[in-house]
């Protein structure tokens, strides 16, 4: 058992998988992250190279280019880096390769914040990336291994990134049980991918398709592997817990949300505040519950249709928002619950890293509880409004 | 019974689909008969990325790794530090168009040569963005017809020089930078096979002309190329730890005249204009010779 | 392209291009003009052989082509293939004994 920060897991998450080649550029908050393995490989204690790459599109493209020649690969980033990394993120994905990436949630400029909110990997859904969103540095630390696990599976074979939020997890200290390198290659084989650069095999790796080549037909193969990749991780869990005595729901945390009338969906560490307002307001006789979203890609939409189908009122807390619509969260929800016809309500709060208070959470409860459908989409607690204070 | 100037094995397969008597498909011949088989190559949004053929063609004998346009210094960093990690000992090579090598990929061929790594960057320099149709680069030369310096009646043909790449390399303090030209094979297979022995980061510059961007006929490619040596736009040499060594010494050098007035891309140039030319060609041939000469101080250190 | 059968084509999950060129592609079938080399002329220095881009010409035993003298018969002369020569002309343009002719394809048979 060792204390340690978000990044400081994420690094060593990073050494106990045996990442091989890990190429990263620093940004607030993830700096430490890249230090730390740095330190690590500097002290002998992780047998990797680390390439101080000029950029974040360098770094991603380093990866790619590291990881096809069959060598496990890391990184990690932030807000603008990883933005930066847009292109190469779908690129990684149609390459079919399994990089894993650490991603610490921060806003993104203009104004320019350090803080945390969740628009920078909400903005890269569409990548092919699988997500994961943690709770807490131990989930970080076990997510970043199963993420290795499901990944390099020949049936999958798609990148992962583990989401972090930035300060509340990247720099807070928790107790995490870091397993040995021996445990997680018990557990966690060395990779082999089924080709790689090699001068024995002199093929042309992603070359060019005409529209009646199969390019459509491997769009549909990365398709076919994130929603296998449902079933992989629910198992996958089941495993884990086996080989490390932790239990993960899948891909989602269910919280008291059996005989709820009103449940609220979110995600990252706003989740485990929002638990002990579950709690208050049970104990008060009030019947809620929170359906904490771990795996967001590929999205959990049957664990989310279930709950809808068995709650009277959904609402979602999203951290990030898109533009000409909703949170990205609240929109994907609102159409897996569809059948369910439930009222989905959308709450957007905390961007920019503004704190979601325990005070926040639970009058959004008591917003939730009136049942009103007058209003899909609420913006919580901006400055001149006073319904939230 | 016969006897060869340059290794006969070939490494690269009749089928591509580059044009006729497209210099980038020499450049390419040439290099692989230098390295051989134990080579992995990387290549970016360029002409080569679309030469082999629509998938499933492959035309080389070695694996190539088609990547987006801006990244091949960074992974043939992060191939070379793979191999390294393997145990492997392979030619790890990034072919790079010019495009790709002085403007969108300037950064990233920066960051692999300041980081040391081993592996062969080469630049196959056609002079624009040929292969989405003869835009202009860093590296077109003054006095050129692109698409997006089309002359019309404001004569806006390219008016910068030639971003000078090889210097900016030779900043980087390498081992190892040499200037090629597909008209002179036995030249550059000998400076691709020193390259290749040498350990850390080595830079290729490569003249590849284009028939289809240059507006010449295609039979005339190597003469084109030729002519850049023998006119001094294109002087051969290398840098070997900031020592300069000319190559090829041109010893009546031809009027920069005889060179532009092959190509289409240059036909709208003034005599006024051809003198701006002929006075950079000057200067940057009088620099190389000075450079030559100073830098064998450094031998003595 | 089409010559390829679908399941070889996705057999990968990424698309891994494995196919040589030479089977796929045929491009003679580019050509204008056609190289004719004039083996009287030819004195086997194999410069056409250096330049040629595809590479197209390949060599063939000396004895199978007329030549200038005893001598240069000995050394093995070079052919083109047809199969891929585009026609480009870099082979006749750089011969030093302009042996090559470029000849209008349509002339040919």
């Amino acid at each position: 058992m060792m204390l340690l920060t978000g990044n400081e897991t994420a690094a060593y998450a990073a050494k106990v998988c045996r990442a091989k080649v890990v190429a990263a550029y620093p940004i607030t908050p993830q700096t430490t992250v890249v230090e730390k393995i740095a330190e690590l490989i500097a002290n002998g204690e992780m047998d990797a190279k680390y390439i101080r790459v000029e950029s974040e599109h360098s770094a991603m493209a380093a990866c790619i280019a590291a990881e096809n020649s069959g060598v496990r690969t890391f990184t990690a980033t932030s807000a603008h880096g990883l933005t930066l990394m847009h292109e190469l993120l779908i690129w990684a994905s149609g390459a079919r390769l399994p990089i894993v990436m650490s991603v610490i949630n921060r806003a993104m400029a203009p104004p320019w914040s350090v803080w945390t909110d969740q628009q920078d990997s909400m903005a890269q859904r569409d990548t092919g990336w699988m997500q994961v969103y943690a709770e807490s540095n131990q989930e970080v630390m076990d997510s970043i291994i199963m993420a290795y696990k499901v990944g390099e599976r020949e049936d999958i074979l798609l990148p992962t990134m583990v989401m972090e939020d930035a300060f509340i997890l990247s720099h807070t200290s928790e107790p995490v049980d870091v397993p040995t390198e021996e445990e997680v290659a018990s557990y966690l084989p060395d990779l082999k991918l089924p080709y790689k650069l090699d001068p024995d095999f002199p093929a042309g790796f992603g070359s060019l398709i005409m529209p009646e080549g199969p390019y459509m037909e491997f769009r549909y193969k990365i398709a076919e592997a994130m929603d296998k990749a449902r079933k992989v991780i629910r198992e996958e869990c089941e495993e884990f817990e086996k080989k490390f005595g932790r239990h993960y729901d899948g891909l989602v945390e269910f919280y008291r949300t059996d005989d709820a009338d009103v449940n609220l969906i979110m995600l990252g560490t706003m989740a485990s505040t929002a638990k002990e307002v579950v709690d208050e307001l049970r104990s008060e006789g009030k019947k809620v519950g929170l359906l904490r979203i771990r795996y967001f890609r590929p999205f959990p939409y049957e664990e989310i249709r279930e709950v809808a189908m068995n709650s009277s009122y959904i609402g979602v807390c999203d951290r990030s928002y898109t533009f000409g619509y909703g949170g990205p969260i609240w929109s994907e929800v609102r159409s897996a619950a569809y059948p369910a016809k439930v009222f989905v309500k959308n709450y957007v709060v905390g961007l920019g890293g503004r704190d979601i208070t325990p005070k926040v959470l639970r009058k959004i409860y008591e917003d939730a509880l009136t049942m009103k459908e007058d209003k899909e989409i609420e913006w919580v607690g901006l400055l001149w409004d006073e319904r939230w204070r | 019974m016969r006897r060869t100037t340059i290794p006969e094995e070939e490494y690269m397969l009749p089928g591509h689909s580059a044009c006729l008597g497209c210099g980038g498909a020499l450049a390419m011949r040439y290099l692989l008969k230098g390295l051989g088989k134990n080579t992995i190559i990387s290549i970016p949004a360029c002409c080569w990325a679309v030469i082999p053929g629509v998938y499933p063609s492959r035309c080389l004998e070695v694996p190539l790794l088609y990547t987006a346009f801006e990244v091949t210094g960074a992974a043939i960093s992060g191939i070379a530090d793979a191999m390294e990690v393997l145990g492997k000992d392979v030619n790890v090579v990034g072919f790079a168009g010019d495009g790709g090598t002085v403007d969108i990929g300037l950064q990233a061929l920066s960051g692999m040569l300041e980081r040391r790594h081993n592996a062969i960057y080469v630049l196959y320099d056609n002079e624009a963005y040929m292969n989405t149709g003869i835009q202009r680069s860093g590296a077109t030369p003054y006095g050129a017809w692109t698409t997006t310096t089309p002359v019309g009646k404001r004569r806006m043909f390219k008016r910068e020089h030639k971003k000078d790449i090889m210097e900016i390399v030779v900043a980087h303090e390498i081992p190892y930078a040499a200037t090629l030209n597909i008209a002179y094979p036995e030249d550059f297979i000998k400076k691709v096979k020193k390259a290749k022995e040498i350990k850390g980061p080595k830079f290729l510059h490569i003249y590849a002309p284009c028939p289809t961007g240059w507006r010449y006929p295609p039979n005339k490619t190597v003469e084109v190329a030729r002519l850049a040596t023998e006119t001094l736009m294109f002087p051969l040499y290398e840098v070997e730890e900031g020592v300069y060594t000319i190559t090829k010494k041109i010893k009546e050098p031809k009027p920069v005249k005889e060179y532009l007035k092959t190509q289409g891309r240059f036909r709208y140039l003034s005599d006024e204009d051809v003198q701006i030319i002929q006075k950079w060609v000057n200067h940057r041939w009088k620099k190389l010779l000075l450079k030559e000469k100073y830098s064998r101080e450094l031998l003595e250190e | 392209m089409s010559k390829v059968p679908l399941e070889e084509m996705i057999k990968f999950p990424t698309p891994i291009a494995t196919v040589p060129s030479k089977e796929l592609n045929k491009t003679g079938s580019w050509r204008t003009f056609r190289p004719v080399i004039d083996y009287t002329k030819c004195i086997r220095c194999y410069i056409c052989w250096k330049f040629c881009p595809e590479p197209a010409i390949y060599f063939v035993d000396g004895d199978k082509h007329e030549a200038p003298s005893d001598a240069i018969k000995k050394m093995d002369a070079v052919e083109i293939d047809y199969d891929y020569c585009k026609g480009c002309g870099i082979c006749a343009n750089e011969c030093p004994r302009n042996a090559i002719d470029m000849v209008l394809e349509e002339k040919i048979e």
